[in-house]
């Protein structure tokens, strides 16, 4: 279950991954749309939710 | 095309080879960790209520609003399946009832058959297989367990059920699956088709009936014949192991012999899946340079290539050294790699204070307790 998600930036300053809670643990998904997880939260942006921005 | 075994008895006496393993295509088995002797991510996973990878490699517990579950990976000395050579099971303990499952919530063990390895059943074609699956199980509960192929490329199914006679007992159920010559899957690094055994559910799931013949998904279905319900009391347990896939109509007289693969192999499939790397003090990550005083970058190749590109997590940031000269620091933040992770490996970024330029660092472990893990899981 996803509880937050929010982008990441790589040393360009490019939005390169989101570190999202995942069942209460933290991963860094890649934006790449064979990744399980980056599948999930495109389904969780989907039924409302948002990923925010990075810090 | 290349023997995978020559049957030497009957060639001396001119008998036709055992139809058993001539109708192998794989030299592996077809599921990984059918054992389930692989558990990188632990052998206990406590209070689960939503679904995830807890426990063996490659078994995925799936739960929704169906009570709370410890996930273990059971460890055997005695029983059917120990004998036959299984000391290792896939165990759910209901710890938290719900002894009315909501119309929408079920509870199931999957594992997902990746698409290039779903190929040798010829899914979708004039030539389709049959498919035949068997396994281990136990249970407190008696009763009639449905077991489903799940083709979410095509949005069919077909279904199997079995019975469990007695209680905390091993016993080998072997299940037959129709041949589909409709919906064919794609030899891709995606998702095949799935396996799944069904534990609870709610009306959602079990108000149609099981179906023999592939058809249409329908939801309804998936569960109909389903009266275990596991999640309904804190007594209730199930456990899983040997979970063999065979191509080809079989039953427990023709059904050929579980293949064992040795714990290197079945670990070096479970690596293109999931990738722990910890439980060592002082273990390195990478070999890395410093790029700025606070920054320094190394790359991390992983062991096998991996299905995809994997997510990352790790243990507490504290818990990584960078190391060089007389220098010897806690990293301050993650080694999260966001410079460049694929499945091929990933350039760990660690920031420290008072670094080197251009000076060699090692990033390395503080305590046994840490570690790092990626999982690109279908």
């Amino acid at each position: 279950m996803i509880t937050s998600a929010r982008y990441k930036n790589n040393l360009l300053g490019e939005k390169s991954s989101i570190e999202a809670v995942i069942n209460d643990k933290t991963w860094i998904v890649p934006l790449d749309e064979e990744n399980a997880d980056y599948q999930a939260i495109l389904q969780w942006v989907a039924e409302g939710n948002t990923i925010a921005e990075a810090d | 095309m290349a023997l995978s075994k020559i049957d030497v008895a009957n060639m001396l006496t001119g008998l036709v080879p055992n139809d058993n393993t001539i109708r192998r295509p794989n030299a592996k088995p077809i599921i990984i960790n059918g054992d389930m002797a692989i558990a990188q991510r632990g052998t206990s996973a406590t209070g689960k209520t939503s679904s995830g990878y807890y426990t063996c490699d490659r078994i995925q517990f799936v739960a929704n609003d169906a009570g709370t579950h410890t996930v273990i990976q059971e460890t055997s000395t005695s029983g059917n399946a120990y004998i036959n050579g299984f000391a290792e099971a896939y165990r759910i303990d209901c710890t938290t009832a719900d002894a009315s499952v909501a119309a929408d919530s079920a509870l199931f063990i999957k594992y997902k058959v990746e698409g290039r390895d779903a190929q040798v059943f010829k899914k979708g074609t004039s030539n389709a297989e049959k498919f035949t699956l068997a396994f281990w199980v136990k249970s407190n509960k008696t009763g009639t367990g449905q077991v489903n192929l799940r083709d979410e490329v095509n949005t069919r199914q077909c279904s199997a059920t079995y019975t469990i006679s007695s209680a905390n007992t091993w016993e080998h159920k072997i299940c037959n699956f129709a041949a589909d010559t409709t919906g064919a899957l794609p030899s891709t690094n995606a998702e095949g088709f799935g396996i799944e055994w069904y534990l609870a559910a709610g009306s959602n799931y079990t108000s149609g009936t099981a179906p023999t013949a592939w058809e249409a998904i329908s939801n309804a279905d998936s569960a109909a014949s389903l009266n275990l319900a596991i999640s309904g009391s804190t007594d209730n347990d199930f456990s899983l192991t040997g979970v063999q896939l065979e191509v080809g109509e079989y039953s427990s007289t023709t059904l050929p012999p579980f293949q064992f693969e040795s714990f290197e192999d079945s670990l070096n499939r479970c690596l293109r899946y999931f990738y722990h790397r910890g439980g060592i003090s002082r273990l390195g990550f990478a070999s890395a340079t410093a790029n700025t005083s606070t920054a320094c970058l190394g790359v991390h190749f992983f062991p096998v290539i991996m299905r995809a590109t994997p997510s990352q997590a790790q243990s507490a940031s504290t818990g990584f050294y960078i190391t060089g000269g007389t220098q010897n620091q806690t990293a301050q933040s993650a080694l999260f790699g966001t410079e460049g992770i694929s499945k091929y490996g990933v350039t760990l970024n660690a920031t420290g204070s008072s670094l080197n330029v251009g000076y060699g660092y090692w990033l390395n472990a503080v305590d046994s307790t840490a570690y790092m893990q990626w999982s690109a899981e279908l």
